[in-house]
């Protein structure tokens, strides 16, 4: 086998999250106006605040257009097109599974979640999001025990409406971004976590979102508050079937850490990416952002980034309370016709605030890989420091991998530091350990395994091992 | 244990390798000597299967078996190793990691058990003295970092865990220091055996001085031009590879 053709035995392993789940659905019309708004609002029996909210998102995304500045193409988005909400008919009732299709605790079975209770994961609550809507949420009871709030947003508008309006909007803006002022007019879904003040959430939570509907957006909404001195471990999963149609993923993620609080959330993103060929997948336009809004606050993303046809993503930190940490560990995976980019925006306003940088771009096939990071530190910022790693590993001599690293700096006592690197997987690598008795897939894994490994580690144990496996499947036969 | 018959060998077209001749039997020590370019590093990674190098005429034949279409991983596990000349780096791989995968996949090759951590850990203890390295030096990177010196100890170190019959050593004295040197020809001899071959392929004389070669070959343009005792070591370091190779060819003619 050559390199080559190794090197592509990895990279295109079938995708096995690939099948649709057939069921009945409830489905809006197609095409965006104030009136759909006002029927997912309705529909969802929101506060009037929450539809408010929508309007005023939807009105300034009305404004705004579409950003160019990635570094991806991709034809012209059809928002008239869009179904924009899309949910199973049968009403899952929330307090038992006897409510939901069987068909659909079928497809979480067969994505390796069960939500059944005797079969549930251990140590993890799942949140199971099934295109517009939350199926079904397990260990909310053991949860509440120690009085953390872990349900769908829907729910949260309906049970805490004060809590949800006091955060939502407030790390990203209706108005934030175009991307982020459609979740905002349009979002159906998504999960909720509060952790009160001094709890340490006993388990991992995670939501766990499928796209099983070709003609529908995903706009899912999740926000996560920890009080003071609580912390909470995060974990989001998705995949969706194989479709020749692209579907939009526009989420909006946020997330507030008040003081001496620690929110660590993690990804492991392996939406179906389309064909060779480039036909087909998820268009994954995403804005994450967390605001250490107290002193000594944490919060930390990890993403493991292996599917979707596009990638656009900026998980980022504000760090406004004095001597708060923002995390950015990241892998991301082109292959075939994929195209990221993504990184990482570290805003530093309190003083001996400190963020951490670490993205690892792979890329195989014909793909595109960018990573593109902001650090900026605010007038305030007295002592504030930045550590970057951005490498690249490029596989095969088609692909492609860019670095856009973007310093900007107000207060002459930070210090910022920036390393990147590019390597090309290569055949002197592959030879050598081979040499040393590895058949060529061990060798192409191993090397790959330790490129990743700084950000592997920042993975809870149960996703660590998974991810490792998604990552061989992902790049199976790419190496050769 | 090895025999190359009449081996021509290209890269990207070029010929490299014009027939050679050589056979190593178990418990002999080959040094294979000659000028820069002309095929002796050639000649072990088209031993040991580098992908880059086609064979064109000639075999290679290991413990009576013909290796060409055998793949380098393949032939490694019959018990083939390659000391490179410039080892390669794999960040983020640690070499007790890179050793443990590398001395089970082999040990499965032949049927045996695969050693756990733990009983691999204390294996590897033992062979970290033979090439006087520090423990640390497990956790680190496979050559990540590494100084050229510790980099040829560490194929020392792999040499003497994976424990191969044939040890083919690319110019493993190049780039060393007198005393790295000595470390390195002294783990050598401490793991050859009369049940192992080596083939020592060296630019200069000097490592000659610790380890005793029984052959001496010199290549020059892809041939071995002249073969010998260790004396003829000597006197290509007293007289020079132009010296002896116009005489071989003074008597050609």
């Amino acid at each position: 086998m050559s390199e080559i053709d190794a090197l592509d035995s990895v990279v295109s392993q079938p995708y096995k999250y690939g099948f649709k789940t057939e069921i009945e659905y409830d489905d809006f019309p197609r095409g965006l106006n104030e009136d759909i708004i006002k029927m997912i609002s309705e529909k969802k029996g929101e506060p009037d605040f929450m539809l408010e909210f929508r309007l005023k998102a939807y009105r300034n995304w009305l404004k705004m257009t579409e950003p160019t500045w990635p570094n991806v193409e991709y034809p012209k988005i059809d928002y008239q097109d869009l179904v924009y909400y899309s949910a199973p008919k049968k009403k899952p009732k929330l307090d038992s599974l006897d409510e939901v299709d069987p068909a659909i605790l079928e497809t979480y079975e067969k994505l390796g979640i069960p939500l059944h209770e005797q079969k549930m994961m251990q140590n993890v609550a799942v949140d199971a999001v099934f295109d517009s809507v939350s199926v079904a949420t397990t260990f909310r009871k053991k949860l509440a025990e120690v009085g953390v709030i872990f349900c769908s947003i829907s729910e949260a508008l309906k049970d805490y409406p004060e809590l949800v309006k006091k955060y939502i909007g407030t790390v990203i803006p209706p108005g934030d971004n175009y991307f982020a002022a459609l979740n905002s007019a349009v979002f159906t879904d998504g999960s909720f976590c509060y952790i009160p003040k001094g709890v340490k959430c006993p388990m991992e939570l995670s939501t766990y979102f499928r796209i099983n509907n070709e003609e529908s957006g995903q706009f899912e909404r999740t926000l996560i508050v920890a009080e003071e001195g609580a912390s909470v471990s995060y974990l989001e999963g998705c995949t969706a079937p194989m479709f020749s149609k692209n579907q939009l993923h526009a989420a909006v993620v946020e997330l507030v850490a008040l003081d001496n609080a620690e929110i660590k959330y993690s990804t492991v993103q392996n939406w179906y990416s389309g064909d060779k060929n480039g036909v087909g997948g998820i268009y994954n336009f995403v804005t994450k952002r967390g605001i250490c809004k107290g002193v000594n606050s944490k919060i930390s993303w990890t993403q493991v980034e292996t599917g979707s046809a596009i990638t656009w993503k900026y998980p980022s930190v504000i760090l406004q309370g004095d001597n708060s940490i923002g995390e950015f560990y990241s892998v991301a995976v082109t292959n075939d016709k994929m195209q990221a980019d993504t990184g990482t925006k570290m805003i530093h306003l309190g003083k001996n605030t400190r963020s951490t940088i670490i993205s690892k771009g792979i890329s195989a096939g014909e793909s595109n890989n960018s990573y593109r990071g902001l650090v900026k530190i605010g007038k305030k910022a007295d002592g504030a420091r930045n550590y970057s790693v951005c490498d690249s590993m490029l596989i095969g001599d088609q692909c492609g991998a860019h670095t856009f690293p973007y310093i900007e700096s107000a207060n002459s006592t930070a210090s910022i530091e920036h390393e990147a690197s590019t390597s090309k997987i290569g055949e002197d690598q592959i030879f050598y350990l081979q040499s040393r008795g590895l058949d060529e897939e061990d060798a192409v894994s191993l090397i790959i395994n330790g490129f990743v490994k700084e950000v592997f580690k920042e993975l809870p144990m149960e996703f660590a091992v998974e991810a490792t496996k998604l990552l061989s499947i992902k790049l199976e036969g790419s190496v050769g | 244990m090895l025999k190359i018959v009449n081996l021509h060998a290209e890269v990207d077209g070029t010929e490299i390798l014009k027939g050679i001749n050589l056979e190593i039997k178990a418990g002999e020590v080959h040094a294979v000597m000659g000028p820069n370019g002309s095929g002796k590093s050639t000649l072990s990674k088209v031993i040991a299967g580098h992908p880059a190098y086609e064979v064109t005429k000639g075999e290679i034949y290991f413990e009576g078996k013909n290796i060409e279409e055998l793949a380098a991983d393949e032939r490694a596990r019959l018990g083939i190793f390659l000391a490179f000349q410039y080892p390669v780096e794999i960040p983020g791989v640690s070499n007790s990691m890179l050793m443990r995968q590398a001395y089970n996949s082999i040990r499965r090759e032949h049927g045996e058990e695969e050693m756990d951590p733990l009983e691999f850990d204390d294996y590897v203890h033992q062979k970290l003295d033979i090439v006087e390295m520090d423990p640390k030096f497990l956790d680190r990177s496979v050559n990540d970092g590494f100084s050229g010196g510790e980099k040829k100890r560490n194929e020392i170190l792999q040499l003497a865990v994976l424990n191969p019959k044939l040890a083919l050593l690319d110019e493993t004295d190049s780039g060393l220091d007198i005393d790295a040197l000595k470390i390195v020809s002294e783990g050598i001899n401490k793991i050859k055996d009369s049940s192992k071959g080596v083939l020592l392929v060296t630019h200069y004389q000097r490592i000659l001085n610790y380890i005793t070669p029984d052959y001496v070959h010199v290549l020059k343009d892809g041939r071995i031009v002249k073969s010998g005792g260790k004396e003829l070591a000597l006197q290509l370091e007293a007289d020079g590879y132009d010296n002896i190779i116009e005489s071989v060819n003074g008597e050609a003619k």
